[in-house]
């Protein structure tokens, strides 16, 4: 375990020194931020100009909705997603045997290598947009709910990092898997909206089959005075669930693979 | 020995025309079926990525829903059915926008890809066309499935005249080259710039905000709606789809197609000088 972390902090530390040498990508992923911040703004105003409330959300508790799911697609982006698509890409052109003969556990070498440091820039846009959003409910922020806040979004993304591994994973089958990004991006944007807007199927769907409605409502909701401890009991599970079940499909996949190259 | 006879001569440009368009037409036809197959090798590839796409229009349709039921039923005179039906045809429309993306245009100046294609006969636009084209047939396949599902689901309201859905079936089209166009213009920005990515995101906000993608156009600021109005993207999603979900009048719709024809000449224009330009600015990268 201890190996884990000093192995992940040694990438990550390789990682930043790596993106470091592009300094100018810095500016354009500010910019990205920016936009992608103020059109999520002019969605909410176009919306609340037609109406007061969205299925009981106000416009500043939906800003925090908003903010957690750029934070949250922030750490995706910096070190999820980049990780999971080199092990697809590496599936497909038959490079995965390199590191599956390295010393270390296999699931946590897949999951430390890439890193892609200015994507970073997500999380502070979008913590500032929580704190816009979470000022102007002027409901105050006791310790006890910003500690909830911390630890469910952090669940949240490991809920995620379940997800996108399960998927990944799905490449020692179908080996051609370009449209993960694709897939993964598309259905992410469900988690803009609280996720007791959608119909009844389509929750249930958002919260269990892809784990979204755990991943952003949730912490949105500590923050915004709505979470029972009943929520909270259950995401532990199905999070520690979701955890085991990966970690079994990851080996059950490995398992099959029979490698590209050799 | 006396002349050949006047008419013969007189013809020979046209002789030349038709085996010209004779020849495009092959190009297309074996491009096109060439795609349908090949995509059709990776069923699951495919859905998945309809998966994923399918989720833009179901989001905003959820989100007007709830909006239209909160407020009595419509939302400025659209209801329910009409956001459904919108939002179902959006989604066939916003296949059909599929094209190549001025991002892979990195990809083929890196990859030398871009040298391959000089060298190559025909306008590199036309092997976009063809192969975008085929795509269409499979991912059509894919999704009626789906669409069935949505319509069971959302109760779409969609009563179009023969004349809507004639005018839809050659808008979408138009939609097609108009958006294809435009992103091929707009990948010529990368032979020019390697940080080309923070002008086309500027590019695909305008065209989320002012298309009729988000949400029906009707439903903007009006100063909004006027912009679009002397913008090319409002014909690439919101004319295709209000031509069969709404009620244009005849005019209407054959003054849209016009517009549409005119966004494409004008498209057509800047894209050959854009190109020209660019081929010469451009230095070889790849093998």
């Amino acid at each position: 375990m201890i190996r884990s972390f000093r192995l992940a902090a040694l990438y990550f530390r390789l990682g930043a020194l790596n993106e470091l040498q592009y300094r100018a990508n810095f500016f354009v992923a500010l910019f990205q931020s920016a936009l992608a911040v103020s059109v999520g703004l002019v969605v909410l105003a176009l919306v609340y100009s037609h109406t007061t409330t969205l299925n009981g959300w106000k416009q500043p508790e939906l800003m925090v909705v908003l903010g957690v799911q750029i934070l949250l697609g922030g750490i995706i982006h910096a070190t999820i997603q980049p990780n999971m698509q080199q092990l697809v890409d590496e599936v497909r052109d038959g490079k995965l045997d390199f590191a599956l003969t390295k010393p270390e556990d296999a699931q946590v070498l897949i999951s430390l290598r890439a890193l892609r440091l200015w994507q970073f820039t997500e999380v502070i846009s979008g913590s500032a947009v929580i704190g816009v959003g979470v000022y102007r409910i002027d409901a105050g922020l006791g310790l006890w709910r910003s500690l909830a806040f911390v630890a469910l979004l952090l669940m949240g993304a490991l809920l995620l990092y379940c997800f996108w591994l399960i998927l990944a994973t799905g490449s020692f089958w179908i080996v051609n898997m370009w449209f993960l990004s694709d897939l993964f991006e598309g259905i992410y944007q469900v988690g803009r909206w609280p996720i007791g807007v959608y119909p009844g199927w389509l929750r249930y769907s958002m919260s269990y089959l892809v784990p979204i409605g755990f991943a952003v409502t949730v912490p949105a909701q500590a923050l915004t005075n709505r979470l029972g401890w009943e929520t909270v009991v259950i995401a532990l599970g199905f999070g520690a669930a979701l955890v085991v079940f990966t970690r079994w499909f990851w080996r059950f996949g490995l398992k099959r693979y029979s490698g590209a190259s050799a | 020995m006396p002349a050949l006879p006047a008419p013969e001569r007189a013809s020979a440009p046209a002789i030349r025309r038709e085996l010209w368009l004779r020849s495009m037409f092959d190009f297309y036809a074996t491009g096109i079926r060439t795609q349908i197959q090949t995509q059709f090798q990776y069923p699951a590839a495919t859905y998945m990525y309809t998966l994923g796409m399918v989720a833009e229009p179901v989001i905003y349709l959820v989100v007007w829903t709830t909006i239209a039921k909160s407020q009595g039923g419509a939302v400025q005179g659209i209801g329910t059915a009409q956001f459904a039906a919108y939002y179902i045809v959006w989604t066939f429309v916003r296949a059909m926008n599929i094209v190549f993306t001025p991002y892979g245009w990195e990809w083929r100046i890196r990859e030398g890809e871009l040298s391959g294609h000089l060298l190559r006969p025909l306008h590199p636009i036309h092997y976009d066309l063809a192969w975008f084209a085929g795509h269409k047939v499979p991912w059509l396949v894919m999704y009626l499935p789906i669409g069935v599902g949505l319509t069971l689901i959302f109760h779409p309201a969609l009563h179009p005249r023969p004349l809507e859905i004639v005018v839809f079936l050659i808008a979408i089209w138009g939609a097609y080259l108009i958006r294809s166009l435009n992103n091929f213009i707009l990948g010529m920005i990368t032979i020019w710039t390697t940080r080309a990515s923070a002008i086309f995101e500027v590019w695909f906000l305008s065209e989320l905000l002012l298309s009729g993608r988000l949400l029906p156009l009707t439903l903007m600021p009006h100063w909004v709606q006027s912009l679009s109005n002397w913008l090319p993207f409002k014909w690439t999603f919101y004319f295709p789809i209000e031509s069969l979900v709404g009620d244009m009048s005849n005019i209407e719709l054959v003054k849209g197609l016009g517009t549409q024809l005119l966004w494409i000449g004008v498209c057509t224009a800047l894209m050959r000088g854009a190109w020209k330009l660019s081929v010469r600015h451009y230095s070889a990268v790849g093998n």
